[in-house]
């Protein structure tokens, strides 16, 4: 009997942990800044270099880090679904413009839409490391307390956002209100 | 000729191809530091293109992590510190040569269970037979020999 059990066991073992892998993307990963304060910034605003945009003045409601770039063609496949995130009124989505062109970056904005509630200038890349951030299109969802909520790897899509966004901006909203 | 030419075109294109790097910034002036520099370098995996180093890629990410590298150093950082700066922003992934932990666990320890599963097993089969033999000699022993 154990002749055949065990390597059968074995098998259907190994079947089910491959088709796990098969699954899973090996190019995305892990995020150690989940669950963990959001780095700090204060980074001069894209369209006003004058202005300083700062983590510090963010909290008290959950918001969005979206890392984009001209020379990113992930970030022009998801900026539709931006432009309807945005309108939804949902949670302010501020823009790290990740090595990029200024010039070039306002002309997208221009000519695309504008999603974001502020476009923050990372140009030599330093703030995106504290991020770990890696590809653009990242999207980082932080909470009212400035803790890093979730990080979605990849071009945004409406799915995702129902999904893993929308029910994880009403848990930190309704616990912010609690703490309150 | 061609053919000729091809063959010592190339053995120039090898030799003079390793010596090729894409560190535009200048060296250490310390030798000790530059080496520090490079070993470090080769310990960080670039994340964008992900089976090599930072030292071997030349995606703007990795140029990026090298002058974080320069600049740690410069500051007087110690390698522990360059290491734990990019593991709090990477993750483990960021170590070009895994550390042990709780996921991974499992890894480190397979070959050695593995061993103890196959050479249990060996020694089990190997007593079986034996004891099998055994008995053939004892029973039949005698026509045989």
């Amino acid at each position: 009997m154990w002749r055949y059990a065990l390597p059968l066991a074995l098998f259907v073992l190994l079947a089910v942990a491959l088709r796990i892998g098969l699954e899973r993307d090996p190019s995305v990963v892990p995020s150690p800044l989940i669950g963990r304060p959001a780095p700090e910034f204060s980074l001069p605003s894209l369209q006003d270099p004058s202005y300083p945009i700062a983590t510090a003045e963010l909290r008290g409601a959950p918001w969005l880090l979206n890392v984009w770039a001209t020379w990113c063609v992930g970030c022009r496949q998801e900026h539709d679904v931006l432009l309807q995130i945005a309108a939804q009124n949902v949670a302010p989505m501020i823009g790290l413009n990740w090595k990029d062109d200024n010039g070039g970056a306002r002309r997208w904005l221009a000519e695309l839409g504008n999603p974001y509630a502020a476009v923050a200038e990372d140009r030599e890349g330093r703030v995106a490391i504290d991020w770990g951030v890696y590809g653009a299109p990242e999207t980082f969802l932080i909470g009212a307390d400035g803790t890093v909520l979730y990080k979605h790897v990849a071009p945004m899509t409406l799915e995702i956002w129902r999904t893993e966004f929308l029910p994880r901006i009403e848990l930190a909203r309704r616990t912010a209100e609690i703490g309150r | 000729m061609i053919l000729r030419r091809f063959v010592i075109g190339l053995a120039l294109w090898c030799v003079i191809g390793g010596t090729w790097a894409f560190d535009s910034e200048a060296a250490f002036e310390d030798p000790v530091q530059q080496a520090r520099y490079e070993r470090l370098n080769r310990e960080l995996r670039c994340l964008v293109c992900q089976n090599q180093t930072i030292a071997d890629s030349t995606a703007p990410l990795a140029a990026d992590l090298r002058r974080e590298v320069r600049e740690m150093m410069q500051a007087g950082r110690t390698d522990a510190e360059i290491r734990q700066f990019m593991l709090e922003r990477y993750g483990d992934f960021v170590l070009y040569r895994p550390r042990m932990n709780a996921t991974n666990l499992l890894l480190w320890a397979a070959p050695a269970l593995l061993l103890l599963i196959g050479g249990g097993a060996a020694v089990r089969f190997i007593r079986r037979r034996t004891a099998e033999v055994d008995e053939d000699d004892t029973g039949s022993g005698a026509g045989r020999a």
